[in-house]
């Protein structure tokens, strides 16, 4: 297992190192001086000695092989340098729109799996039966539906509630209030954001639940279970479910992929600010530093839940360690 | 001793048996649309979608760019089915024309990033060793990025528009379609008629291109079908942020980012059509592709 835990750990090294080197190098195939792009972009009029001062505060006056160095050991070090749009540190700016990213994140997670995981054990349970068929439309719908018109259809369907129970229109707060200081406040802004990443997360790991269920109700220690006389719902829960939800976890990578690329569009539907929301401002207002370090975080969150993944994967499934 | 004849009476039999190899195109399309009536649903909304993106011209009863500032968000009416928008735009005309940005969007990103993929994974499975090695470490690094965010990290770079669309689309497909076409490839390496092939003297160009490349079709086309329906989506959510493609070429994700929210009390119908067709399109290839799925690779049949 150590060894096991070892060789995966030590993989994500190069993975970052190499995902570094991609996005470093991607930020310097923008054609033309960075400076000069940013500097005219605003139509304004700027001499030399602006670019230089532009050039000194990004690095760009050292080597290529220094500034990526020195890319590589501010990221380590969390010194993401300066955003070019609004001169602030990178990180401030971040942490300041990182906990309400968090929140709709966890809560997208929790409303995937309470969707998923029953629908896809029911899916299972009547294969091939019209709920079936319903459920797998369902899910299928999920990943056709585009995550900014199913927020925008949210807005819709609670513009018209709230005007036919109130008899005044109602839409969720999108200034961030903690969640200790004003729970309901809170939750009616993250909740529809949620949902809305939710839902289409949750298709995936409706037809990953439905395939292991399939699997394990097949297997002879459930037919077993059904002779000793077992109650379908114990072997259901007990039995078979618990199996069936191990190769889920494995889901849990792809729903991470799933929530960045969700929350990317659906904080834009719901005006909040967040990060996702941060990375497209920064793409607009072409501020690379700022891109450049959100690629680079998404990035390695993205690998290092990747690599937990498989830890707790092999944690849970002796067979893979000692394959 | 005689021996029990095998239970056939309930299987359907068919007299006039034709080998898979020697049947028809078009028997092969009506024998697809038996067995598989979701798949067959799903076709047929690809292809309304595609002569819907080919004949725009000639479908559309409107330009998809005039203004008619009469008739400003206008409901679904006889004269504009699907109402207007708040420029006057017919919202029909836009959506056929907008499945002709969609499909060209979609099926460029596929065909090439599919067709890149199959290269770099029949040739890294074919060469092997360090290529193959260094490849697989390079495509790992590319995977290691949300396709959304290497996306808008491409168009962050080159732009926006349709071609800077594409290739922001493409770059990030590229290594999952090298994946897989690699993994089936490893197999198909080992068998004697590759061992054959090199045995008569054969190039490399030629093992690869007749010997090699036919036998992993099946996870290709697969792979192709469903990178459409992904291109779709990723383009209409470029979009709608405003990184994609751009006013005037009418696109489904632009149709929802500008007045879509605003007149969503008053005129639903601007936020309501754009997206049923996108949902509907990748609905669409979602469905043919699990389809064909299915009748491609039985393996996989009931997962």
């Amino acid at each position: 297992m150590y060894r096991y835990i070892i060789k995966r750990v030590l993989l994500v090294v190069p993975t970052l190192l190499g995902a570094a080197a991609l996005v470093f190098l991607l930020m310097r195939l923008i054609p033309g001086d960075i400076c000069v792009v940013r500097l005219g972009s605003g139509g304004g009029t700027f001499d030399e000695r602006a670019v230089a001062a532009c050039h000194a505060q990004l690095g760009l006056d050292h080597s290529m092989f220094r500034q990526f160095v020195d890319f590589v050991w501010g990221f380590f070090r969390g010194d993401f340098g300066i955003s070019m749009w609004s001169g602030k540190p990178v990180l401030t700016e971040i942490a300041a729109r990182f906990p309400i990213s968090l929140e709709i994140c966890i809560l997208a997670v929790v409303v995937a799996n309470l969707i998923a995981i029953p629908l896809g054990t029911i899916s299972a349970l009547k294969q091939n039966s019209p709920i079936d068929l319903v459920i797998r439309t369902i899910s299928i719908a999920g990943l056709a539906t585009p995550s900014f018109w199913l927020g925008i259809l949210f807005i819709l369907a609670i513009l018209d509630i709230s005007q036919a129970a109130f008899g005044s229109p109602w839409m969720p707060p999108i200034d961030y209030v903690p969640l200790w200081q004003d729970p309901v406040r809170n939750l009616s802004m993250a909740i529809f954001p949620a949902l809305t990443v939710g839902y289409r997360t949750s298709a995936v790991t409706m037809r990953m639940t439905r395939s292991a269920m399939l699997e394990v109700l097949r297997e002879d220690y459930i037919r077993t279970a059904r002779a000793k006389g077992l109650i379908e719902r114990i072997i259901i829960n007990r039995h078979a479910l618990k199996n069936a939800l191990l190769p889920v976890v494995t889901l849990i990578g792809i729903e991470a992929a799933f929530l960045i690329g969700g929350l990317v569009v659906t904080e834009q539907v719901f005006n909040l600010n967040g990060i996702g929301r941060l990375f497209v401002q920064s793409v607009q207002n072409q501020d690379y530093t700022m891109t450049q370090a959100l690629v680079m975080l998404v990035v390695a969150a993205f690998v290092l839940t990747n690599t937990v993944v498989d830890l707790l994967y092999a944690w849970l499934d002796p067979r893979i360690r000692y394959a | 001793m005689t021996i029990a004849a095998p239970e056939t009476a309930d299987l359907p039999v068919t007299i006039d048996y034709v080998p898979e190899s020697q049947r028809s195109p078009l028997r092969r399309v009506w024998i697809f649309c038996r067995r598989q009536p979701l798949g067959t649903f799903g076709m047929v909304i690809v292809v309304i979608m595609a002569i819907a993106g080919l004949c725009a011209e000639w479908i559309a009863p409107y330009s998809p760019t005039a203004n008619d500032f009469a008739a400003m968000t206008e409901a679904p009416s006889w004269a504009h089915w699907l109402g207007t928008d708040q420029f006057g735009r017919d919202l029909l005309s836009r959506i056929i024309y907008g499945a002709r940005t969609a499909m060209i969007v979609g099926f460029s990103c596929a065909i090439i990033a599919s067709v890149a993929g199959l290269v770099l994974g029949v040739g890294s499975a074919y060469f092997g060793g360090r290529l193959d090695l260094y490849l697989q470490g390079v495509l790992d690094v590319v995977m290691a990025f949300p396709l959304i965010i290497m996306a808008l990290a491409v168009v962050a770079i080159f732009g926006t528009g349709v071609h800077n669309v594409i290739t922001a689309i493409t770059i990030p497909l590229i290594p999952r379609c090298a994946r897989v076409v690699r993994s089936s490839a490893l197999a198909i390496r080992e068998v004697p008629y590759i061992d054959a092939a090199r045995a008569c003297g054969f190039g490399h160009a030629r093992i690869i291109l007749r010997h090699m490349a036919p036998n992993v079709m099946a996870p290709f086309l697969i792979l192709l079908t469903a990178f459409v329906g992904q291109a779709i989506l990723a383009e209409a959510s470029l979009s709608y942020l405003g990184l994609g493609v751009q006013e005037p070429t009418p696109a489904w994700g632009l149709m929802l980012q500008g007045g879509a929210e605003e007149y969503a009390s008053t005129a639903p119908w601007i936020a309501v059509f754009p997206g049923l067709a996108i949902a509907l399109t990748v609905f669409g290839f979602s469905l043919f592709g699990d389809a064909l799925r299915d009748a491609l690779d039985p393996k996989l049949r009931d997962r």
